[in-house]
């Protein structure tokens, strides 16, 4: 067992754990993170992105113990007082059904808009590859991500 | 008594879901997030072979492992080995091999389960499988169905000595036969269309807890599910628990499209160790086991034929369908063909139709439903014909159909196949899809495009297709030797403080029931729709239910909720007409408040009648307490979606790349009750539609292995595979329910897949393509194409 200590939403977490955890079983199975989810076992479908020292990843695909010391930010730890403009811009625009790949498709889009505040509808389906979605045909995901980008843009972050 | 917000209309209106604030904030209840104490993880040993007999099998080494409390291989499971049930046996000698939860000596898929373990940890469990020992002596594998019926072929049950498992026709005679219409024809055209196997793939991947520590002994199963009510029974049937002691829930789940419509070995599994140990069991699939193990879709070999006038009248069709039906039957695997049998003839006025289907065994994963369930496939093969017909004939594809189509002044009208279409406008759905699209101006450039050699080349794809939904009425069912019934059940509860419990049968998955339902509830007893509260999936609170599937859940469970809500009115209006000193008839009832005709000051709203049913005090003589009401609504007939989508199709000659310039589609699914979920319905139905056609395909070696079992080998679209959609309606309401509403869940999955083919075959037709195999990948585009340009087709 390794020791590890990573911030996760805001909150610093010291635990023991098997050096061959990953994040995501971390995040859901000692931290109860369970808001972050496991959709595949290639790294293919995102549905378990979180912010990793606030740029995306996907949390199968890193080691608890390589993310010691860093800072976690799950879907359950996105919003403050309010939602934030993406999760706001999900519902308004329908871009959710069943929710699963949610979690995963939102906090990409947190990072695609820190990296790219104006994106176009390419730049929108191309910064969100490596989220998969089998329930929208994304036309409704790009809409929320458009809505989100303008209302960012008019300070409401 | 609570602050009462006022009732505005709801039906029609694009209100945001409900749903939304839990799955935007990682507040769900996903079946893999519930952890009990005491529980024990399952993993399950899965045969990497396609086909062998099990020579040795000792699990004992298994136990030797960290956290490990028990393993099994059949022998060791013994009785508790119980069957995965199949509940359409179509005909009376169709051949149901058993479906064992654990394979007995002999594996005949790629993953089909063949010892477990258990321990304190998933990990513990999963590490443990290296513990135990298995050796397999290979078999020969059966793949290809064409292969599987011949003489001599390997089998797939070698004790039952064949691998057909039915053959099923439907085949008027005499005036109606297809031979006699096919005499009088100045053309047939015949093709044979290969509809491939698709896999499910959402995104939830299974997972199932039984837990026995219920409140009265009772067996609780999260699981999951779109069926948790049809799973109850049927684990009661294979399982020897009581019924009454099963309490199924299916908490949020993630997406089922017909892949979570199923009673999985891996559930009867986990209930029947859990009833037997008194311990928690839980299951959560791996995406790789997901792949080879739950149920696949479609895989069917189409061979066509129709016949017509040289002036583009039909006079008749034939279809011979081989359906794989995989390894075993599982809950309607056997069922899924009819299913599209009675619509190839489709939206076409015809003289004759001859239906056949064989389904086959083969070494591959079972075959189920999957979004659409028998009705894509029919419409694949009816669209891409009417468009080989037409390019036979010299007419413009759209012309051929106009002339064949039923006109909407000729409803209600019966099909060839015997089903009666209540009502459709197929004119009015094409003009305004064909305005959208701006048909003729692409129609123009094509002619343009094909004149200068571009090498992009314009294809333009038609699909005007119709589905049955509405599953189903039960006598219906019942002729088709269908198991269960097609009825839905809603209970309505007016609470004390007036908010609401609206108790439903149907089971969503992503589909927005607690949205939807309160919006058809809010306008029947004029109570706000955020003061209702649909309450499913969980047999213990919904005992009466038929779950979600084949666009069922508005046709029959919205009559449902509409009968509950009038039958809570009707008795609201015998306790307001009592306390008002009128007769009931005297009362009007607008907007959840009663009035007394010519006296609008007297007047009671429905939530102060809901407390004076409680408090009882005063109620009329024999009246019993409680403001609630319920019904169960058997549909008295199908409903019949129906559409026009346009695809304009850009296709690289050089490279056999695809690309989607434009996409329209306008659906009549008759009245909206939230046209914000209509269109997300309809753009995830394209999606997996357009998937089929572009990217999607199960493929499996000749040795039955499957190549395709993870999500980097099998190509579920990501947002840049696909474009944005024109998505438009039409209304014309069914006569069949009295909400006019006939059901979206598929209409995108059944429609878009001939419609985007028919647009490649489109593009290449001046090559000398006439058909293009899907998944029409560029490589595949590339080779049909040289294959054409050196005459080779």
């Amino acid at each position: 067992m390794t020791k590890v200590s990573i911030t996760v939403d805001g909150v610093l977490h010291e635990s023991e754990v098997e050096p061959r955890t990953l994040l995501v079983h971390y995040l859901r199975e000692q931290v109860g993170k369970v808001g972050t989810v496991v959709g595949c076992d290639t790294s293919s479908c995102g549905a378990c992105t979180i912010l990793l020292d606030g740029r995306s990843a996907k949390s199968c695909s890193v080691l608890a113990i390589q993310a010691d010391g860093s800072s976690v930010t799950t879907i359950e730890g996105l919003a403050g007082d309010e939602w934030h403009p993406v999760q706001a811009a999900f519902k308004e625009c329908h871009g959710l059904q069943c929710g699963y790949c949610t979690p995963g498709m939102v906090l990409s889009a947190v990072d695609l808009l820190s990296e790219n505040p104006n994106p176009s509808e390419a730049e929108i389906r191309e910064g969100l590859e490596g989220n998969l979605c089998r329930c929208t045909g994304y036309h409704n995901i790009v809409k929320s991500v458009a809505l989100a980008a303008e209302t960012m843009k008019g300070g409401k972050k | 008594m609570t602050e009462l917000a006022e009732h505005v209309a709801a039906i029609g209106r694009p209100l945001k879901r409900k749903e939304d604030a839990r799955l935007l904030t990682g507040k769900t209840q996903w079946t893999d997030n519930i952890q009990l104490a005491g529980a024990l993880h399952m993993a399950i040993l899965r045969s990497p072979m396609g086909h062998a007999k099990i020579t040795k099998l000792d699990v004992s080494g298994a136990l030797k492992y960290p956290g490990v409390e028990a393993a099994y291989g059949a022998a060791e499971l013994g009785d508790l080995n119980a069957s995965v049930p199949c509940v359409w046996p179509v005909t009376d000698d169709m051949v149901a091999p058993d479906f064992p939860a654990l394979a007995k000596g002999e594996v005949r898929h790629m993953g089909d389960c063949v010892a477990l373990v258990l321990a304190g940890t998933a990990a513990q469990a999963a590490d443990a499988l290296e513990g135990i020992v298995v050796e397999y002596s290979a078999l020969p594998a059966v793949i290809n169905m064409d292969d599987a019926i011949k003489e001599g072929s390997p089998l797939v049950h070698s004790d039952k000595g064949t691998n057909k498992c039915y053959t099923y026709k439907l085949q008027p005679q005499g005036d109606g036969a297809y031979e006699a219409v096919k005499a009088k024809a100045d053309i047939v055209v015949k093709r044979r269309f290969v509809n491939q196997r698709l896999i499910p793939a959402f995104m939830e991947p299974r997972a199932v807890v039984a837990s026995p520590m219920g409140t009265s002994g009772e067996l609780t199963i999260w699981s999951a599910t779109q069926v948790p009510h049809v799973l109850r029974v049927l684990l009661a049937l294979v399982t020897g628990v009581s019924e009454n002691k099963l309490r199924v829930v299916a908490p949020d789940v993630g997406g089922g499209f017909g892949g979570k419509l199923q009673c999985y070995r891996e559930e009867i599994l986990c209930v029947a160790l859990a009833n037997k140990l008194g311990r928690p069991i839980k299951w959560t699939e791996t995406r790789s086991e997901d792949m080879m193990a739950t149920h696949h879709g479609r895989d069917q070999l189409q061979d066509i034929e129709i016949a017509a006038t040289k002036d583009g009248k039909l006079l008749g069709l034939k279809v011979d369908l081989i359906a794989n039906m995989g390894a075993y039957l599982q809950i309607i695997t056997p069922g899924i063909p009819l299913l599209g049998m009675f619509m190839y003839p489709a939206i076409y006025k015809m003289d004759a139709y001859d239906f056949s289907c064989i389904g086959v065994f083969t070494n591959t994963t079972p075959t189920d439903a999957y979004r659409g369930a028998g009705r894509p496939e029919s419409t694949y093969a009816i669209e891409r014909i009417m468009d080989e017909l037409a390019n036979e004939l010299g007419m413009e594809p759209m012309e051929l159909r106009k002339k064949n189509w039923i006109k909407h002044e000729e409803f209600p009208y019966t099909t060839v196949a015997g089903l009666t279409y209540d009502s459709g406008n197929y004119e009015a759905a094409t003009e305004k899809a064909m305005a959208l699209f701006n048909y003729d101006e692409l129609r123009k450039e094509q002619v343009k495009r094909r004149a200068s050699g571009d090498k992009v080349q314009l294809g333009i794809g038609i699909s005007t297709f119709t589905e049955m939904c509405g599953l189903a009425p039960s006598r219906t069912l019942g002729a088709l030797k269908y198991v269960a019934g097609g009825w839905e059940h809603c209970t309505i509860r007016v609470l004390p403080t007036g908010k609401v419990e609206l108790v439903t049968g149907t089971s969503p998955h992503g589909q927005g029931h607690e949205t939807a339902w309160s919006q058809i509830a809010s306008d029947t007893l004029g109570i706000p729709v955020d003061d209702i509260e649909v309450i499913h999936g969980d047999t213990r609170t919904s005992p009466y239910g038929m779950d979600t599937y084949g666009s069922r859940s508005l046709a029959v469970g919205g009559q449902a909720i509409l009968r509950a809500g009038e039958k809570v009115v009707e008795k609201a209006r015998l306790i307001a007409a009592h306390q008002l000193e009128c007769s009931a008839n005297d009362l009007e009832f607008d907007n959840g408040v009663f009035r007394v005709k010519g006296d609008p000051s007297k007047e009671k709203a429905i939530q102060a009648v809901a407390f004076e049913a409680f408090s009882a005090h005063d109620l009329p003589d024999g009246l019993e307490p409680t403001l609630q009401a319920e019904s169960t609504v058997d549909p008295q007939d199908f409903s019949y979606p129906h559409g026009t989508h346009l695809c304009a199709m850009e296709v690289d000659t050089e490279t056999g790349k695809s690309t989607i310039r434009s996409y329209v589609c306008v659906d009549d699914i008759g009245i909206q009750i939230n046209p914000l979920i209509v269109e997300g319905q309809v753009h995830g139905g394209l999606a997996q539609g357009i998937a089929q056609a572009l990217y999607e395909g199960a493929v499996y070696d000749s040795d039955g292995q499957l190549l395709t079992a993870s999500f980097a080998d099998y190509l579920v679209p990501s947002a840049p595979d696909l474009p944005s959609f024109v998505t438009d309606h039409t209304v014309t309401p069914s006569t069949t329910n009295p909400l006019g509403t006939k059901g979206v869940g598929e209409a995108g999955a059944i429609a878009s897949t001939p419609a985007v083919i028919n647009a490649i075959v489109d593009a290449l037709r001046p090559y000398g393509v006439n058909d293009v195999p899907m998944p029409a990948l560029p490589m595949t585009v590339w080779r049909t194409l040289n294959a054409a340009r050196q005459g080779g087709k």
